[in-house]
């Protein structure tokens, strides 16, 4: 294909300076209409994209809420569509959400197992650390994991299992099976506070905000455990 | 075919985006912690490129002059939203790592400096072909930053790979037990790595042209 084609060059109107030269609100209209002709052009374009990708973002973020519950909860704990039966809960500070969240919960041929529940660390080395926890009906600590966090790569990072160099039991793992009445919440702290948790050494803060946000946790949600199963689907928690 | 060769070889090395016109930093020291990172955002930005000197060089009768920068950028944001719907929805493991730079690519000054300089006044093939090859230019030296700062930093190559291809393992180099070193991983190291890539380059350029002339120049009158 030959740039010629592309290149009418030789038939490019050749606009002579009127005699009066155009009001100022006729060149200002004339090229607000060219720029909101491309405005519209490709907001159509955007807007297509935004439908024909929709299906699959909405499934794509689904799965991946799925395979996060699926590490705290393991599929086989529950029969239940564990994203449908979910209650609204308001901003709890202490569970360290400043929004709103969702509980999710399971149940097997109807009785409570677990709940799926947000937190949040506020006190990470870089900020805010997002942690989910699922809890089962007596009140013990399924397993925790973090969802989001900037710690530092490489050092403190080992408080997402993907990143803990030990694959074999990951950082995270020594809150599987944890019930607050064997660790009261003043030994809920890593071992360096006089709790009972490592921490790796040289990066003790990402581990302090995480292991205390889940004792907070912990201690939010014992005494309300069975309100929250209680409370029919899609209902708002109130305190 | 001249000019197409003289395109690349301008992209790939005498006006290279980071290493010549140091264009574009801020993804160059965000993500090349590791060569996947490096290499997927830098194609990312080339498909960017290409798009929108093509979009712009194909629309070039119908932009006014007076108003070219608005549109411009309106041109390229509405291309980086499509790749960044379309990341999501086609790659979204890609997009949970390169998520958030995805949307940075519209404030890369190389982009909107290829579509001013080049496409704004040439043909489409041309323009096209310009805006490809700066973001392979871009993505060779991404690549090479990332290459270096995820060996120093962790030992590894190809690290994340399991991202793009499933079922593929990244290769330790060192040791298992290598502790890492931060300053591959923090933005300093990557200064560091650049500034010795771009002596590099201007040396090589130093020593072709002083070999180029033999003669000194005659004192203009």
């Amino acid at each position: 294909m030959s740039d010629a084609n592309n290149l009418p060059e030789n038939n490019a109107p050749a606009e002579m300076p009127p005699v009066a030269p155009p009001s100022i609100i006729r060149i200002s209209s004339r090229t607000a209409i060219t720029l909101l002709l491309f405005t519209l052009a490709f907001t159509a374009l955007m807007a297509t994209i935004y439908f024909a990708t929709k299906d699959d973002i909405d499934a794509s973020a689904r799965a991946e809420k799925m395979k996060l519950i699926d590490e705290v909860l393991p599929k086989t704990f529950y029969d239940n569509d564990l994203l449908a039966d979910n209650i609204a809960l308001p901003p709890i500070p202490a569970l360290g959400l400043a929004d709103d969240s969702a509980v999710f919960r399971a149940r097997k041929e109807g009785k409570p197992v677990a709940l799926v529940i947000e937190a949040a660390a506020p006190d990470g080395y870089s900020g805010r650390i997002g942690l989910l926890l699922a809890v089962d009906a007596d009140g013990r600590l399924i397993a925790m994991r973090v969802t989001d966090h900037k710690e530092t790569p490489g050092l403190g990072d080992y408080i997402d299992p993907r990143k803990d160099k030990n694959k074999a039991s990951p950082w995270i793992g020594q809150f599987n099976n944890k019930r607050l009445d064997e660790v009261p919440l003043d030994q809920w702290k890593v071992k360096k506070d006089g709790g009972i948790f490592d921490a790796r050494a040289g990066a003790t803060i990402s581990a302090r905000a995480v292991t205390n946000a889940g004792g907070r946790a912990m201690a939010w949600i014992a005494p309300r455990r069975e309100q929250l199963f209680a409370l029919p689907v899609n209902a708002k928690f109130e305190e | 075919m001249g000019i197409y060769r003289d395109i690349a070889v301008s992209s790939l090395w005498k006006q290279n985006p980071i290493l010549g016109q140091v264009l574009g930093l801020c993804p160059t020291l965000a993500i090349t912690t590791s060569l996947i990172n490096s290499f997927s955002l830098g194609l990312a930005t080339a498909l960017v490129m290409s798009l929108s000197n093509f979009t712009v060089s194909a629309l070039r009768a119908f932009i006014p002059f007076e108003v070219r920068i608005p549109i411009f950028i309106l041109i390229i944001a509405a291309l980086v939203t499509v790749v960044d719907l379309a990341m999501n929805a086609w790659l979204h493991d890609l997009y949970l790592v390169l998520g958030i730079f995805i949307p940075l690519i519209v404030t890369n000054c190389i982009v909107l400096a290829r579509v001013e300089a080049f496409a704004a006044k040439n043909a489409v093939l041309a323009s096209t072909w310009d805006g490809f090859m700066m973001g392979i230019g871009l993505t060779a030296v991404l690549s090479v930053l990332g290459i270096v700062r995820e060996f120093i930093g962790q030992g590894t190559l190809l690290s994340g790979i399991e991202m793009i291809i499933p079922d593929a393992q990244a290769i330790q180099i060192l040791p298992e037990d290598y502790p890492g070193f931060l300053i591959g991983i923090l933005p300093p190291g990557a200064f560091f790595i650049l500034g010795l890539l771009m002596a590099a380059r201007n040396w090589i350029e130093h020593r072709a042209s002083e070999r180029a002339k033999p003669l000194p120049q005659p004192a203009p009158a």
